[in-house]
C-alpha cells in the first residue's frame, strides 16, 4: 500500500520512485514477531557497528599514508596532530573488536534458535559471506599501521596459501606483489580494506532483503499464525534497538576512552621490521579460535602403513581453518530437525552449550603457545567443533524427541497475562 | 577491573610459533619470556587520572640529561612541551638548545640550524647503523612509544630503571650485558644509568633513583599517549551522556511496550 502523506512533494516523488513507501514498509510498519528477546538486538547493532567502522575509516583514510616508510608515522601523526585523530583511531581499532563481539553473538543466537532453517537458508548463507568478508577486512586493516604484529601477522597468514599443492608458492608471490610482504602488499591491502566494507554493505542489503521476505525468526522458532503474533517494527523495535544501542555504546566508550589498547598487542607500537621476528605472533582476539583450529592439525594425513602423505600437517591446518567457516554454509542441510528453537530441543540444548564452551576454549588455546597440553586441548576442541556440525546435528535430527511446540506466538506471551483481547494488544490489525 | 586486566594478560600471553611454520613443530624455547613487574601507582592511572605536570617536567629533565645521550623521542615536537606547563618562550629556548638538520639551501647543501618549536626532537644517531656502532652492537630504541610498546607500559619502565642487580651466582653474563630483574630474559645491553643525584632537579626535589625512575616513566607515558587527559575527560562526559540516553531509552521502551504486556 502506498504511503499516506499530506506532503505533495513526497507524494510526487513517491509516485515516480516509491522509496518512501519502501522505507515505510520495511522500517516502519514491517511486521515483526512480538516475542523477540534482547538476543535479537544484535543484528541492528552489527549494522550500526558497520556504520561506525565506515565513517571512522573514511576519515582515517584521509590522513593515512599507505607506504612502508610512512604508514607507521602517519598513524602516529593521526594520534598526535590530527584533531580528534586519537578518537577516530581508537574508535576504529576497538570498533573492529566490538563489531566481532556483536556479530559472534548474532551468529550464536542464530545457531541456538535455528534461524538458519527453512525458509531462511539463503539469509543465513549471506550472513556467512558477511562474516568471511569481515574477517578479510579486519585482517587487512590490522596490517595498515605497519607495526610488528601487522607485518608478521600478514606474513604468517599470507604464507598459509603456500600450503596449496603445486601452485601455493606462486599464489603467495602473487598476493604479495613481490617476494615478501612489502610495499606492494601494503598498498593492495589498503585498497582492499577500503573496498571490502562497501561489499559488506551490499551483502547487508541482501541479508535484509532475504530477512524481510519471511521476517525475523523468534525465540519460539514457530511461524506467526496471524496478525496478533506480530507488531510493527516502529515504534516497538526501534525503541528497543535504541535502548540496546545505548548499552552497547556505554561498553564501547568504556574501552575507547579508558582502555583503548586493552584488546591490542603492544608489539604493534613497534614499527615493522622484516629482520626481527617477534617472539610471539598472535592474531587479534577475534581470530584466536580459528588460529587454534589451524594449529591443532599437527599431523600428516596419509594412507596408513604406506607412509604416503596425502595432506601434510600445514595444509591440513589450513583446510581445517577454512573448513570451520565453510561448514556453516551447509549447516541448513546438516540440521534436519523440523524444530527451530533450541528451547524445545532438550538434547540439542546441551550439545549447543558445549559448542559455545568449545569456541571459548579454542579462543583461549589460540592465545597459548603451541605446546602441550594446549595442542591436545585444541585438537579435542577442533574435533568437537566439527563433530557438532557434521555428526551431532545430523544425528539429533533423527534421534531427538523435541518437546511439544506452543500453538502460537501470542499464546505463551500472553499466558498468565490476563485477557488476550484489547485493541492495543493487536496493533497489527490497525488499519 | 583487576580481573579483566588479569584475563588480558592471559590472553596476551603470546603464542610461541615460528613465524613461517604453521604446523606446530616443537616450540622454540624463548629466552625472552616476560617477567612480571610491580604495579606502581601513577597519577595518570584510573579513569580520572591526569598527568602531574611537575613530574612531567622532572621526567623531561631526566630524559634530556640522561636518556637523550642514547635514545631519541622522534615523534615528539618541541611545541608539545606546552603540555608540560612550559610557555612559548621557554619552549623556544628549549628548542634552541638542539641542532636540527634542514635544507637543502640554495646551494643545494643540507645544513644544521637551531631548533624551533615546530621541529621534532632530533635523535642522537643518524641511523641504526651508527647507533649500533657506537653502542657495541646494541641499538638503543626510540622512546616515544616505549610506554605503549612494552607490556606493562610505565610500570615496566620504572621497574626496569630500578631493576639492576648483580646476576645470580649461577649465571654468567654475556660480555657487554647487564643483569636486570625486570628485563625479559634479564640480560640487557643497557647499563644502569640512574644513580642518586644523576640529575639535579630544577625544582629541588631530591633525585633518588626511585624519584627519577618514577618521573621518567611518567614523562614517557606522556610521550607515548599525549592525548591521555583529553581522552579520559571526554570519556567521562560521553559515558555520562550515554547513561542518561540509555536510561531515557529504557523508560521509553517500557512505556511503548506497556500496552503489549
Amino acid at each position: 500500500m502506498a504511503l499516506q502523506t499530506n506532503s505533495r512533494v513526497i507524494r510526487w516523488i513517491d509516485h515516480r520512485l516509491p522509496i518512501f513507501t519502501f522505507m515505510n514498509h520495511e522500517l516502519n510498519e514491517y511486521p515483526t514477531p512480538r516475542n523477540l528477546s534482547y538476543m535479537w538486538n544484535f543484528g541492528s547493532l552489527a549494522g550500526i557497528a558497520l556504520v561506525i567502522m565506515i565513517v571512522t575509516g573514511i576519515l582515517l583514510a584521509m590522513q593515512y599514508t599507505a607506504h612502508v616508510d610512512h604508514a607507521f608515522d602517519s598513524v602516529e601523526r593521526i594520534m598526535r596532530d590530527v584533531n580528534y585523530g586519537w578518537l577516530l583511531r581508537y574508535a576504529h581499532m576497538n570498533g573492529a573488536s566490538f563489531f566481532f563481539i556483536v556479530v559472534y553473538i548474532h551468529i550464536l543466537r542464530g545457531l541456538y534458535y535455528g534461524s538458519y532453517k527453512a525458509p531462511r537458508e539463503i539469509l543465513w548463507m549471506i550472513g556467512v559471506v558477511i562474516l568471511l568478508l569481515m574477517m578479510a577486512t579486519a585482517f587487512m586493516g590490522y596490517v595498515l599501521p605497519w607495526g610488528q604484529m601487522s607485518f608478521w601477522g600478514a606474513t604468517v597468514i599470507t604464507n598459509l596459501f603456500s600450503a596449496i599443492p603445486l601452485v601455493g608458492p606462486d599464489i603467495v608471490v602473487w598476493l604479495w606483489g613481490g617476494f615478501s610482504v612489502d610495499n606492494p602488499t601494503l598498498n593492495r591491502f589498503f585498497a582492499l580494506h577500503y573496498l571490502l566494507p562497501f561489499v559488506i554493505v551490499a551483502m547487508v542489503f541482501l541479508h535484509l532483503w532475504a530477512l524481510h521476505r519471511f521476517g525475523s525468526n523468534n525465540p519460539l522458532g514457530i511461524d506467526a499464525k496471524g496478525p496478533q503474533d506480530k507488531i510493527p517494527f516502529h515504534p516497538y523495535y526501534t525503541v528497543k534497538d535504541l535502548y540496546g544501542l545505548g548499552v552497547f555504546l556505554i561498553l564501547f566508550a568504556a574501552f575507547v576512552f579508558f582502555a583503548p589498547n586493552y584488546m591490542g598487542h603492544p608489539d604493534n607500537y613497534i614499527e615493522a621490521d622484516p629482520l626481527v621476528t617477534p617472539a610471539h605472533i598472535v592474531p587479534e582476539w577475534y581470530f584466536l579460535p580459528f588460529y587454534a583450529i589451524l594449529r591443532a592439525i599437527t599431523f600428516d594425513i596419509g594412507i596408513p602403513f604406506t607412509g604416503i602423505v596425502l595432506i601434510d600437517a600445514k595444509l591440513g591446518g589450513v583446510i581445517a581453518m577454512f573448513g570451520s567457516i565453510a561448514v556453516l554454509f551447509v549447516l541448513p542441510w546438516l540440521d534436519g530437525s523440523p524444530v527451530r528453537s533450541g528451547r524445545f530441543r532438550p538434547l540439542f540444548k546441551q550439545f549447543f552449550a558445549l559448542f559455545v564452551v568449545t569456541c571459548l576454549v579454542l579462543g583461549y588455546m589460540g592465545a597459548m603457545p603451541a605446546e602441550q597440553p594446549y595442542v591436545t586441548i585444541s585438537q579435542i576442541g577442533t574435533a568437537y567443533y566439527f563433530a557438532y556440525f557434521l555428526v551431532i546435528l545430523p544425528l539429533l535430527s533423527v534421534l531427538e524427541r523435541p518437546k511439544p511446540l506452543p500453538a502460537s506466538i501470542s499464546e505463551p506471551v500472553l499466558r498468565g497475562g490476563g485477557t488476550v483481547a484489547g485493541a492495543t494488544a493487536k496493533p497489527m490489525e490497525k488499519p | 577491573m583487576r580481573a579483566i586486566k588479569h584475563m588480558g594478560r592471559l590472553a596476551a600471553c603470546a603464542v610461541t610459533a615460528a613465524a613461517l611454520t604453521v604446523a606446530a613443530a616443537p616450540a622454540p624455547a624463548s629466552a625472552a619470556e616476560a617477567v612480571s613487574h610491580p604495579d606502581y601507582e601513577f597519577s595518570f592511572d584510573g579513569i580520572f587520572g591526569t598527568f602531574d605536570q611537575a613530574a612531567l617536567q622532572r621526567g623531561f629533565q631526566v630524559y634530556e640529561q640522561v636518556c637523550a645521550a642514547c635514545h631519541g623521542i622522534r615523534l615528539v615536537a618541541f611545541r608539545n612541551l606546552a603540555d608540560l606547563g612550559y610557555d612559548e618562550d621557554e619552549i623556544k629556548a628549549i628548542a634552541a638548545r638542539y641542532q636540527v638538520e634542514d635544507g637543502p639551501n640554495d646551494q643545494g647543501e643540507m645544513f644544521m640550524r637551531e631548533g624551533i618549536p615546530a621541529d621534532r626532537f632530533p635523535s642522537p644517531y643518524r641511523n641504526e647503523q651508527e647507533a649500533r656502532m657506537m653502542n657495541g652492537g646494541a641499538y638503543p630504541p626510540d622512546l616515544s612509544l616505549m610506554a605503549k610498546k612494552r607490556k606493562g607500559g610505565a610500570d615496566y619502565i620504572k621497574a626496569l630503571m630500578v631493576g639492576y642487580t648483580e646476576p645470580p651466582a649461577d649465571v654468567e653474563l654475556t660480555p657487554g650485558m647487564y643483569w636486570n630483574e625486570y628485563f625479559p630474559g634479564h640480560q640487557i645491553a643497557m647499563p644502569q644509568i640512574l644513580y642518586p643525584d644523576s640529575v639535579s632537579y630544577a625544582d629541588g626535589t631530591p633525585a633518588t633513583i626511585e624519584q627519577m625512575s618514577r618521573d621518567v616513566a611518567t614523562f614517557l607515558m606522556w610521550t607515548a599517549e599525549p592525548m591521555l587527559e583529553d581522552r579520559k575527560q571526554m570519556g567521562i562526559k560521553v559515558i555520562l551522556f550515554l547513561l542518561v540516553f540509555t536510561g531515557l531509552m529504557y523508560a521509553v521502551k517500557r512505556k511503548v511496550w506497556a500496552d503489549l504486556h
